[in-house]
Order: structure tokens, then C-alpha cells, then sequence
């Protein structure tokens, strides 16, 4: 799934804003020479068809899903197995070349854009699942491994791999352990981190080594925690040993309308109060929910200015308790309207706007730009009305999908990259939007990943002090520098030159002044 | 609080420019475990209270110092729990000493790890100064997850300062089973079990006996006993029985000079190390008082796919298992970062550090 990344919908490059400025003659002599000097030293250790250095073949790699940032690589190595991820590792140590990891290139966030004088270290050729064991109830895969095919292939022994990101037919488990992704099961089943074992990988040195174990207990520091969700800044990951949980027997899910989404959200806490971990707990606002019903034709309510969807899943019986306690909970929170599914198909039904919501922005828009905050939950209602303030303050629409349970927002903010300032004022609303995040006591990023996207509200959410010790680990690990620089912590320079000061979490610096 | 506060973070700052050892201290119930380590005491009980709970978000905060029962007593108050089950080992630990230790009970292999439970923390820097990591809130990918990293740190990087966790309802019924069952059986049964859409919440096997607890809705609680068959344990006796393993899981190993706490893929055999073995956590966690020399323990734990730590006895700097070099070397790069001096808990849990 590594061809075409530069495709998807999220934002263009607007053609007075593209990130690679063009070169001028010395610059681009001096490209070629290095180009050819990597490629020489690299080619002693990758057969031919490992190494891609042509224009032409560069060109789909210059981005992940978040095409607004690109940059073509030094260089493409594409290794089969991992002596040759150690060799080329070494190499570029030796060389001093940076090093880019990326796996299906579905990232939201730009982790895997490359770096100008680096190379871009696919992984798309380790794409086995080596060893599936159905009594130990674990899967050890390559990175390269699509999040989907493990559920597909540990399916016959009744079990799956939990953490379900929308991409995950496209996104790999290598990608998913440097993001940490999540999906709309987390509440109950928790994120990559919690369904990770174990984690092989190569330092920057060249060097193998294993963080965390078959067994549950590993000695030592937790470096596996670290490790995930690291955005390929501490290794390249070569093995992953997954966890999988055996399918429950029945799910079904309840759509609640409701013609407040404040009221909504305090659905959600009264479900979550009643002792109810639903497997599933998403909300769509009134403009999600017109944007996906002509596309998906899920019969969502569209006088409704939220609706909930609440899955419950276990055996026949449990489900069917728990489904009575979470309508009897919505109604008495003011549900305007209940359906419950009574077959897959219906289940399926229910869930296909939420799954299709980036698509159907798509279709209203010729581009959108997906946000990721997180917020405490009973602050829902605020955030909604203040980005509905803000979108008359920018000027542009947008749509709210929101892992419910786990207080994950995904404002999904409609712009044309072709009217001039529009791309400006879309980064500017989602850093706005950001911002509240954090002064609320939530944070920039729930699932997407720093990146390169999100390095200016980082010098919001964390004091110098803290990002030093981010820095810290980086040099623990990596103390040349090499793995994915620049990316996921910025710098003190960076944020002296944002000029936006460190908020504290859920203590903004002047709570009595009005935000929104 | 504040003046709590501020009078560890002079203490800290004093020590890191004299180069003075500290000890972090909490309750003292868990000094037995890991590598002891010299150095003045840091008394961290002083800094204590919970900071914020709210029922609905599922995330209680506090202080380091707060006693792990006063957690326990607010969160039961509104049923709900830790689901990580942490030990007490007799005492009254404070909920720092709980996550910089990072043990877990009986729920573990269902449930998750404490640290599946941290959400956010506050380290106390050598500076004296306090440094937020994670949050509140259940997602959170922003900068590298230093509150996990802290997890089980017994201290080696600073004092916790404050910790999130996210909290549980407590199950609304339980029952315990029990089987007949040797050893070897016990373990393929535990690890089908766990294959299966069952709601168990904890296992173990004993002398003979296998114990399994069920915690959910009543409806899966009955369907889950209609399949699986077995004895049904009177309340009192299950809550007895978990209780102590929870607890005091080497209890039954009193007297033995040399207890070894063995973490091993939950589908391993029997390990030929002689003596009684307790298995817990389905398989995944075997306890055995073996007097077999230290390095035979560790090779059959390594060869089995696990580790083995001397829980009790054992040589001083040898307790934890051993590190791989490339894995001991970034500790040694963290700890030099963090603590350039290596005034905190020098030695508790790696040899050196």
C-alpha cells in the first residue's frame, strides 16, 4: 500500500505555498553529488532493485496523507529483510545521513515526510505475518503488515487485533506502533499500546534490540512505552508481537438523536456514569451527519443536531442487558429519537457515515484539513460552541466527528487550497482549535501524531523544561540525531519564534478572560 | 500543599548540586522488593491528597504521597475501581510508591498492567523542577510517554510527583470456579480459556486446584458457567483466596529462604526447577522457591521465553533479570540525562544506576 501516498484527500499544496523551495543551480549540483555518493555506498549493500534514486521514483514518497508537507528524500531504500534495515542503518550513521521510516504512508501528520538530505526508509517489503499462535492468542508480524490483514488472518482461531484506526485497511502495524493509533474501540479495548507485547527493532547504531516480551513483566525500564508512538525518532522497528482478543459473540449499537450536543455529551458521561464501558461511543454533529447520509445512506436523523452511537458487545444475553441500559440512559439524557440494529448488516449501517465522515468531507469540499485534539469530556459542549465561533471567525465550515468515549475530537475543517489565504486561515483555525484543547486540559494530539503538523502547538502544551527532557530520550536513544529529525518535538527556537506561550494544562494563563 | 512542595524541591535541588544520594520514600511496604539502595530519605508522604476525581471521565489524580486505601475508598464510593488490582504486601502503600513500582494483581492478564492505567505524571526534576507528562484525557499521543516510562522506574528518574489514572466500574457480579487439575492441564485450559468470549477477570493454580473468577453482567456470568462447568466457590472462600494472592502472593511460600518470581509466556511448560509452583495471571506469572543456583533459574526462564526475578534472597545487584548490553546502554544514556549525578535511588533498580 506504499504507492500513489501523495493522493489521499487531505489538504493540497496551494501552488504559492509549497513547501520545497526550488533549488537554485549550486544547491541542486551539490543534491546530486551527495545523492550519488549515497546511493554508491548503499548500493554495496541492497540488491539494485532496493534503491530507488531517480526523480521520477522519488516523487511518491514526498509525503504521507498529510500532502500539505512535502519534501523529496536524498534517497528511497526499500530493504527485504532485516540485516538489511541493520546495514543500511550503519551505513547511514557512518555517512551521517538521516534516516525517514515509513510504513503504508497513511499518516495525518507528516511523521513520515521526508528529510531533504536523508533517506526514506520504506518498510512496505516487510509485509509477512510470521507466526500466528492461537493459544498463546498472539500475532508476530512485520511492520509492514496492514492493521487489517491481522484481524482477517487470526479471524479462523475466533480472535482479532483489537486497535481498529479508520485506515486500517490501508495503515501498517510499523506505522500504527510509531503513532500509537487508536480507532473507535479504544474506550473498552484499549490503543497500540495496551495490545503490543513486544517490539524488535534497529538503533541507530545498526544494532537489534527487544523491548518488552512474550511474557507479560519485562526487567528494567519501560522502553516499550517509549518506544510506542515514538514517530520513528528512537528506532526502526523490524518485529512487532501483537496481542489478540478472542471476537465477542454478538455486537449491536444504539443511534440517539439528539437536538443539542451539549445534551449529547452528557449522554455520554451518564453512560459512562450508569458503570457502562460501551465497545464503542462516537458522536457526529448535525453538518457530519448531512456531509456522509447522501453518500452512505445510513438513515442518520438529520434534523438532529447530534447523534450518538453506542455499540455494546459480549454474549447474546449481556448485550442484550446492556443495550436496554444504554436506551433507558439516552432517553432520560433527552434522546430525541433511539434505533437499535437488529442484524450485521444494520450494524454495519449505523457505523458506515462515521467510518465514511473523511470521504464525505471530501465530497463537500475540495479540501479538508482533519484535527485531533482531546479534551476532557464534560467540556464537550464548549468546545462545539467555539468552533462554531470560530468558523465565523475564519470564515470556513467545519464538520465535528468525535470518538465520544475517549474525548477525542476530529473536526474535519472545509477549505479550497486554490482561493488564496484559505490554507492559512484553515491552519490557523485548527491551531485555534488546538490551543482550546489545551487550556481545557486535554491535548494537541490524540491519535495522528506530532509530525511535522502539530510542532506549533507543542510550545502551547509543553513547558521548555519538559520538551528538553523529550529531547532527553532522543539522545538516549539516538545520539547522533539521525532518526527523523525535526519532527514530533520542536525545538526552543521554533517556539520563541511561534511567540506563544506555554499554557499549563486546564489552567489557562488568564481563565477570566473569555475565550470564544 | 504548596509549602510540601516546596520543601521537596529545595531538598532535591540541594542534593543535586551537593551530589548527595536520596532515597525516595513512600509507606516503606515495598523496600523488600528490587535492589536496596543507600542515600538520605525523601520523605514523599508529605505530598499527598487527590488532586481531582470525576466519576464520569473515568480519571482519578493525585498526589504521590495519598495512601493507596483513601484512593480505593473514593473510588468504591462510586463504584468504581483499580482494575489493576495493586498489592498493599500488608501495609498502607502511598499510590507514588504504587506506580514507581508498577506491580500488579491477579486482574493483570485480562485487565492490563498498572501501567496501562497511567494517563499523565509529574516527575520532580534534579532542578526541583516539576515536569508534566501525558494527562487527563484517554488519548494522547503528544511528545513520548514519559508517564509509562516512570511506571515501574522505582524512582531511578525522579520523584513522581502526581499521577492520572484511569479508573473502572467495578464488575457488577462475580463468581469464582474452581477445577481439579494438574499442572500442565491447568495451563492449557487457563490459555484456552482466555481464547474464548468468556468474561474472566483472573486466574490461578495451586496444589492441585485451578481457580477462575468471573466478573461482568449477570447474563455472561451464567452463560460463562453453563459452558465452562466446574465448582462454584462460596463468596467468602473466593474473596479470601484473591485477596491473599492480591496481596501477600508469596504467602505460601513463607519460610522459603529463596522465592523467584518467573514472568513467562503464558503457554511455557512446566519449568523443571522442583518444589511447589503458584501459577497466576493464566499462566504468565509462576512463582517457585527453588534453591537451584541463580544462573540455572535464569537460563530456564530465558529458554522458556521470560525472565526471572529473585523476589526473595539472592545476591544484592543481582535480583532484577539482567539487561541485553544495546537495552542497558540506552538506561544508562536516560539515567545520565535525567539524573546526571545519580542522586536518585542510585541502584534500585538497575546495578549502577
Amino acid at each position: 500500500m506504499s504507492a500513489a501516498p501523495c493522493t489521499s484527500g487531505s489538504p493540497r499544496p496551494p501552488s504559492d505555498r509549497v513547501r520545497e523551495r526550488s533549488p537554485n543551480e549550486s544547491f541542486a549540483a551539490a543534491t546530486r553529488a551527495r545523492r550519488l555518493e549515497v546511493a554508491r555506498c548503499l548500493s554495496a549493500l541492497l540488491p539494485s532493485d532496493c534503491l530507488l534514486s531517480r526523480e521520477e521514483e522519488l516523487r511518491p514518497y514526498e509525503c504521507d496523507a498529510l500532502a500539505a508537507y512535502r519534501q523529496q528524500p536524498l534517497l528511497v531504500a526499500l530493504p527485504r529483510t532485516e540485516s538489511q534495515v541493520c546495514a543500511v542503518m550503519r551505513e547511514c550513521r557512518r555517512l551521517g545521513v538521516p534516516l525517514v521510516a515509513r510504513g503504508g504512508g497513511t499518516g495525518l501528520s507528516g511523521g513520515a515526510m521526508p528529510h531533504a538530505a536523508g533517506v526514506l526508509l520504506s518498510l512496505a517489503r516487510f509485509d509477512r505475518i510470521l507466526e500466528l499462535d492461537p493459544l498463546a492468542r498472539t500475532a508476530r508480524v512485520q511492520p509492514g503488515v496492514r492493521n487489517l490483514a491481522v484481524s482477517e488472518a487470526a479471524a479462523a482461531f475466533g480472535l482479532y487485533y483489537a486497535p481498529d484506526p479508520s485506515s486500517q485497511l490501508a495503515c501498517t502495524i510499523g506505522g500504527n506502533v510509531a503513532e500509537n493509533s487508536g480507532g473507535v474501540h479504544c474506550l473498552k479495548y484499549g490503543l497500540t499500546v495496551h495490545n503490543v507485547l513486544k517490539v524488535r527493532g534497529c538503533t541507530v547504531d545498526g544494532e537489534l534490540i527487544e523491548l518488552g516480551g512474550a511474557a507479560l513483566d519485562a526487567p528494567g525500564l519501560n522502553l516499550l512505552a517509549l518506544a510506542l508512538g515514538s514517530e520513528g525518532l528512537l528506532l526502526v522497528v523490524t518485529e512487532v508481537l501483537l496481542k489478540l482478543i478472542p471476537k465477542p459473540e454478538v455486537a449491536q449499537v444504539v443511534m440517539a438523536s439528539f437536538d443539542d450536543v451539549g445534551k449529547a455529551g452528557e449522554a455520554v458521561a451518564a453512560i459512562i456514569g450508569a458503570g457502562i464501558i460501551p465497545a464503542g461511543l462516537e458522536m457526529m454533529d448535525r453538518r457530519a451527519t448531512a456531509a456522509v447520509e447522501p453518500f452512505v445512506k445510513a438513515g442518520y436523523d438529520l434534523s438532529a443536531e447530534a447523534i450518538l452511537l453506542a455499540e455494546s458487545d459480549g454474549t447474546a444475553d449481556e448485550v442484550a442487558e446492556e443495550v436496554a441500559a444504554i436506551e433507558a440512559v439516552v432517553r432520560t439524557a433527552g434522546a430525541t429519537a433511539l434505533a437499535v440494529s437488529h442484524s450485521e448488516a444494520e450494524r454495519l449501517r449505523f457505523w458506515s457515515g462515521r467510518k465514511n465522515a473523511f470521504p464525505a468531507a471530501g465530497r463537500l469540499s475540495p479540501d479538508y484539513y482533519c484535527m485531533d485534539g482531546t479534551i476532557p469530556r464534560r467540556r464537550l459542549g464548549e468546545v462545539l460552541r467555539a468552533i462554531a465561533q470560530m468558523e465565523e471567525k475564519y470564515g470556513l465550515r467545519c464538520l465535528n466527528v468525535f470518538h465520544a468515549g475517549d474525548g477525542n475530537l476530529h473536526p474535519l475543517i472545509l477549505f479550497d487550497a486554490n482561493q488564496p489565504g484559505q490554507w492559512e486561515r484553515a491552519e490557523h483555525f485548527g491551531s485555534e482549535i488546538l490551543e482550546l484543547c489545551v487550556s481545557f486540559g486535554g491535548t494537541v494530539t490524540g491519535e495522528h501524531g506530532v509530525g511535522v503538523e502539530k510542532l506549533n502547538p507543542m510550545c502551547v502544551q509543553f513547558s521548555a523544561a519538559e520538551r528538553a527532557a523529550f529531547f532527553a530520550i532522543k539522545e538516549a536513544f539516538d545520539p547522533p540525531g539521525l532518526l527523523n529529525p525535526g519532527k514530533a518535538i520542536p525545538t526552543l527556537a521554533r517556539c520563541a519564534e511561534y511567540g506563544r506561550e506555554h499554557v499549563r494544562r486546564g489552567h489557562a494563563r488568564h481563565p477570566d478572560l473569555p475565550r470564544f | 500543599m504548596e509549602a510540601a512542595l516546596a520543601a521537596l524541591q529545595t531538598a532535591v535541588r540541594e542534593a543535586h548540586e551537593a551530589r548527595t544520594p536520596l532515597r525516595l520514600c513512600g509507606s516503606g511496604t515495598k523496600d523488600f522488593y528490587g535492589e536496596s539502595c543507600e542515600g538520605s530519605a525523601l520523605e514523599l508522604r508529605s505530598y499527598r491528597g487527590i488532586v481531582e476525581y470525576e466519576p464520569s471521565e473515568l480519571v482519578i489524580t493525585a498526589r504521590c504521597g495519598t495512601p493507596l486505601s483513601e484512593i480505593e475508598a473514593q473510588l468504591a464510593g462510586q463504584r468504581q475501581f483499580l482494575a489493576f488490582e495493586p498489592p498493599h504486601f500488608g501495609g498502607d502503600p502511598t499510590i507514588g510508591g504504587v506506580i514507581a513500582a508498577g506491580l500488579s494483581g491477579p486482574r493483570r492478564s485480562q485487565a492490563g498492567a498498572a501501567r496501562d492505567f497511567v494517563l499523565g505524571a509529574v516527575l520532580l526534576s534534579v532542578e526541583g523542577v516539576m515536569l508534566h507528562f501525558g494527562g487527563t484525557v484517554m488519548k494522547n499521543v503528544a511528545g513520548f510517554d514519559v508517564s509509562r516510562l516512570l511506571c515501574g522506574s522505582l524512582g531511578i528518574l525522579g520523584p513522581i510527583l502526581q499521577v492520572s489514572l484511569k479508573v473502572m466500574p467495578l464488575p457488577r457480579e462475580e463468581q469464582t470456579l474452581r477445577f481439579e487439575l494438574g499442572e500442565e492441564a491447568a495451563l492449557t485450559a487457563f490459555n484456552r480459556w482466555a481464547g474464548q468470549p468468556l468474561p474472566v477477570s483472573a486466574s490461578a493454580w495451586w496444589n492441585g486446584l485451578a481457580w477462575l473468577r468471573l466478573s461482568g453482567a449477570p447474563a455472561a456470568l451464567r452463560a460463562a458457567r453453563a459452558k465452562l462447568g466446574g465448582e462454584a466457590v462460596a463468596p467468602e472462600v473466593a474473596r479470601d483466596w484473591w485477596h491473599r494472592l492480591r496481596h501477600q502472593p508469596h504467602a505460601p511460600f513463607d519460610g522459603a529462604p529463596s522465592l523467584w518470581r518467573l514472568s513467562l509466556p503464558s503457554t511455557a511448560p512446566p519449568l523443571a526447577l522442583g518444589g511447589p509452583c503458584l501459577i497466576e495471571w493464566g499462566g504468565a506469572l509462576r512463582w517457585y522457591a527453588s534453591e537451584s543456583p541463580a544462573a540455572e533459574v535464569r537460563r530456564l526462564a530465558t529458554a522458556a521465553g521470560g525472565t526471572a526475578l529473585h523476589w526473595r534472597g539472592g545476591a544484592p545487584g543481582s535480583r532484577f533479570h539482567p539487561l541485553s548490553a544495546a537495552v542497558l546502554d540506552i538506561h544508562r544514556r536516560l539515567k545520565a540525562r535525567f539524573d546526571p549525578h545519580g542522586i536518585f535511588n542510585r541502584g534500585r533498580l538497575v546495578a549502577g544506576l
